[in-house]
């Protein structure tokens, strides 16, 4: 996200950054999440899932604002976002950083 | 386990039926009831409602016996020791969440004061026509407990038997009183507290991590958790496997039914209980239950001034059955005389144990009063034939 | 940036749903696009966020696709027959007052079959809350007709349309004597769960109808296309009223959808009132339940 000018409290707002969890078999497709994500972060998949639907995909990187919404809607608990570091400002870096946390929670298990 | 002093009114009384049934299940440690009011049970929850404020205990007058039940079987499972009271019609409401009583394996108390029935049927007069209704009036394959009281002071003894019965089974109790029962009043000896044993609510020992709420490990009866320690258990009127989660085939409703059968059957010889007087060497033998075991004894009386060999058996469980001893005796006797206030209910029970070994003469009374004793007489002589 | 996850990886036990979910019974049964699922995650997010203890919180179900949530949630959780869900959850709240109580279930279970134990409750203002999933129809046993089926909308056993007068669900609740009554369809994520929030903290009564989509019945037999259509109705078509008089709540088919919470007072509860009453006429003598419930355990 750019800003033009910069706001007085730039330093103080943070914008929430959030990272999408699909647990994509679980998914039934219904698209409530896709649909009311307010950031259209999500799209429905051309791939199926096992059970035969689309689960969502991600088509706007570094977007998700970790509202939650998806996961609140989501009839199935097929997803949700988590937290990201907060000191990434730019859609590169949160993408990037995005993909460590990712990994390091990988690794962790 | 001894009672609790606070329910255990001590000392000779004169009580109606009712009233000493009410009386029984507070000294049994009941401290919820729920209700709806029907002649001729109504008395009972009249009497615990009284006395219930002063001994910690909760009663309630529900909307109707579906709700009755239902309050029941939820209070049950916070670890009260919980009962309803209900007459026939009451009584074919509840069934449904009887069978839930089963299917959860919930102990709790349903009385029965017996009326004459089918439908609204006799309200304020004598019935013994929902014997087979006690066994049989849920839907699907299960076994449960009944009992049936003579007398106000076998009110009293066998409302605390029939709870300590419901907590050792983890099943519903039926108690099947009649209204002569109910209504007559009679000397009641309610013994001190510490004599009279109670069987409590077992809490299960196992952490809530390893409990799985219907585990049995090769025993008949599962560990109980109630509800608010931390168990977090599932429980479901559905087939269930141990972890009370639903399971949809033939195989789990093989385990999960076959045990509810098999915990009361395979116990049969330790529940089942009834007073025999002089069967052996008898050539008939009456069976009753109830009010009319009195009657009935009048009437083997008079046949045995008449010198017929004549003995009896009062069931005091009714359900289970007493299979075996009925079984034995039909190799031996020429008869069984079966009066009962209704038009033959447990005399199939007689008939089918008697396997036609022995004749089984029913003397049926279709309620509203009780037998007259010369036409269970008749029916001895007629047997001893 | 996002990650599929494999569910038979642990991952899925991160999901923030899963502390309040029996996770081996995930997948649950409900269809595609049924809304049921939704009102689950509000319910699970208002008792984290609430932190009630979890030890001390019951569930009870009725019978139908709403039943199953007893099933799902982990808690002390009871499915119980079709109805009689709230006078199970009464005997419970009675016999260990220290619980909270809560009653999940249908419309045609809570207030069809079950229509004589909710005005009784309420009227009682017997302490549980009761979340009731209207969908409009008997799901579970395919689509029937419903006591809250809209005028002229279709079931299976109003193949021409229903011509029976549907319940106005918060009027009843409100009218019964519930002291927290409000209304929102499961689009309403946040106002949903800040409902669900209000009433655990609440006493009493607590009665919340989410309007939600049956897709494989109620949509199907009236062509509305699937539970996503419906959402997008209940997007275009809800009006959040607060102020509403519960009276001109009615739904009619296809029409707007008034929500809100429209009840929020304190009343004395059965057992506040019952101790109270008997405190007042036995004095010492009242001995009441303990709150940990009765006695003569071993
Ligand atoms: C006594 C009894 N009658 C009928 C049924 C069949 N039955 C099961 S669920 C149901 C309707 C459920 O409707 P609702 O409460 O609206 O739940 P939904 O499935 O729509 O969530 C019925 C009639 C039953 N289980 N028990
Ligand atoms: S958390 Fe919010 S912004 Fe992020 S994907 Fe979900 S709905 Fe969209
Ligand atoms: S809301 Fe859930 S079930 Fe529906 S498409 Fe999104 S992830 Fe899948
Ligand atoms: S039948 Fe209807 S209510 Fe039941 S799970 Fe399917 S969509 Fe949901
Ligand atoms: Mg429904």
């Amino acid at each position: 996200m750019k800003y033009w000018r910069k706001p007085l409290d730039f330093d103080q707002v943070k914008i929430p950054r959030g990272e999408v969890r699909i647990i994509a078999d679980r998914c039934k497709g219904c698209g409530f999440c896709v649909e009311y994500c307010p950031k259209d972060v999500l799209v429905l998949s051309e791939e199926f899932n096992r059970k035969g639907y689309h689960p969502p995909k991600v088509v706007k990187h570094g977007e998700c604002v970790n509202c939650n919404l998806c996961a609140m809607i989501c009839p199935d608990f097929a997803i949700y976002s988590v937290p990201l570091e907060e000191e990434a400002s730019s859609d590169q870096q949160s993408a990037v950083s995005s993909q460590q946390s990712v990994e390091e929670q990988g690794t962790d298990r | 386990m001894k009672a609790d002093p606070t329910g255990v009114l001590t000392g000779a009384h004169y009580l109606d039926g009712d009233f000493a049934c009410g009386e029984g299940a507070m000294a049994a440690g009941c401290r919820f009831t729920a209700g709806y009011p029907i002649t001729p049970s109504t008395e009972v929850v009249e009497r615990i409602s009284r006395r219930f404020p002063m001994i910690g205990g909760t009663f309630i007058q529900m909307e109707d016996e579906l709700a009755s039940m239902a309050a029941i079987v939820g209070a049950s499972w916070t670890g009260i020791k919980a009962l309803t009271v209900t007459s026939g019609p009451g009584f074919s409401l509840m069934m449904e969440n009887i069978g839930l009583a089963v299917m959860m394996e919930t102990p709790c108390v349903v009385v029965n004061v017996q009326r004459g029935g089918p439908s609204t049927g006799l309200p304020t007069m004598v019935g013994q026509a929902d014997m087979m209704q006690a066994r049989w009036g849920s839907h699907g394959d299960y076994e449960l407990i009944a009992l049936s009281p003579q007398s106000p002071q076998e009110a009293f003894d066998l409302t605390i038997a029939a709870f300590n019965l419901a907590e050792e089974y983890r099943v519903p109790v039926m108690f099947m009183m009649d209204e002569c029962v109910g209504h007559m009043t009679e000397k009641v000896v309610i013994p001190p507290a510490d004599e009279i044993e109670i069987v409590p609510r077992r809490l299960t020992a196992i952490p809530p991590k390893e409990y799985l709420p219907y585990r049995v490990e090769g025993k008949l009866i599962p560990e109980f958790a109630r509800a608010g320690d931390g168990y977090r258990f599932h429980t479901t009127g559905l087939t269930h496997d141990e972890r009370g989660y639903p399971v949809m085939s033939a195989e789990c409703q093989e385990v999960c039914v076959r045990r509810l059968v098999e915990k009361i059957k395979r116990n049969t010889d330790r529940i089942v209980r009834f007073d025999e007087e002089n069967a052996d060497g008898a050539d008939v033998v009456v069976v009753t239950y109830g009010i009319t075991a009195r009657v009935a004894r009048m009437a083997i009386d008079l046949a045995r001034k008449m010198n017929i060999k004549v003995g009896s058996i009062r069931l005091i469980v009714v359900w289970p059955f007493p299979e075996k001893r009925i079984r034995e005796l039909a190799g031996k006797v020429k008869a069984f005389v079966v009066p009962e206030i209704n038009y033959g209910q447990m005399v199939l029970e007689v008939e089918r144990c008697a396997a036609g070994q022995a004749a089984t003469i029913h003397v049926p009374h279709g309620g509203g009063g009780v037998h007259d004793p010369n036409a269970i007489c008749e029916a001895i002589l007629e047997a001893a034939k | 940036m996002s990650t599929t996850v494999d569910p038979n990886q642990v991952a899925v036990d991160e999901h923030p749903v899963s502390p309040f979910l029996r996770m081996d019974r995930i997948p649950h049964i409900w269809c595609p696009t049924c809304g049921i699922g939704t009102v689950v995650k509000c319910f699970a997010t208002a008792l984290d966020e609430t932190g009630v203890d979890l030890d001390k919180t019951s569930i009870v179900s009725g019978i139908g696709c709403t039943g199953r949530v007893a099933g799902y949630m982990k808690l002390d959780a009871f499915h119980t027959t079709h109805g009689r869900a709230i006078p199970f959850a009464t005997g419970l709240k009675l016999g260990r007052p220290e619980l909270l109580v809560t009653v999940f279930s249908g419309d045609g279970d809570l207030v069809g079959i079950g229509g004589n134990h909710f005005i009784h409750a309420a009227r009682r203002n017997m302490d549980l809350m009761i979340i009731l999933v209207n969908n409009f129809i008997y799901g579970m046993t395919g689509g029937q007709n419903a006591p809250t089926t809209p005028l002229k909308a279709r079931s299976s056993t109003m193949p021409f349309g229903n011509f029976e007068r549907p319940f106005n669900l918060p009027h009843l609740a409100a009218s019964c004597g519930a002291t927290y009554v409000a209304r929102w369809t499961c689009l309403h994520i946040r106002r949903l769960t800040k409902s669900f929030k209000e009433a655990i903290r609440r006493k009493g009564f607590r009665f919340i109808e989410v309007i939600a989509p049956c897709s494989t019945l109620y949509a199907r037999l009236n062509k509305l296309g699937t539970g996503f259509n419906l959402m997008q109705f209940y997007h275009d078509n809800a009006e959040i009223r607060p102020d509403a008089d519960t009276r001109d709540v009615d739904i009619e088919f296809q029409d707007n959808i008034i929500c809100g919470k429209f009840v929020d007072e304190e009343r004395p509860t059965f057992t506040e009132m019952m101790n109270e009453h008997y405190q007042q006429k036995l004095g010492d003598k009242y001995v009441p339940l303990p709150p940990e419930g009765g006695l003569l355990h071993e």
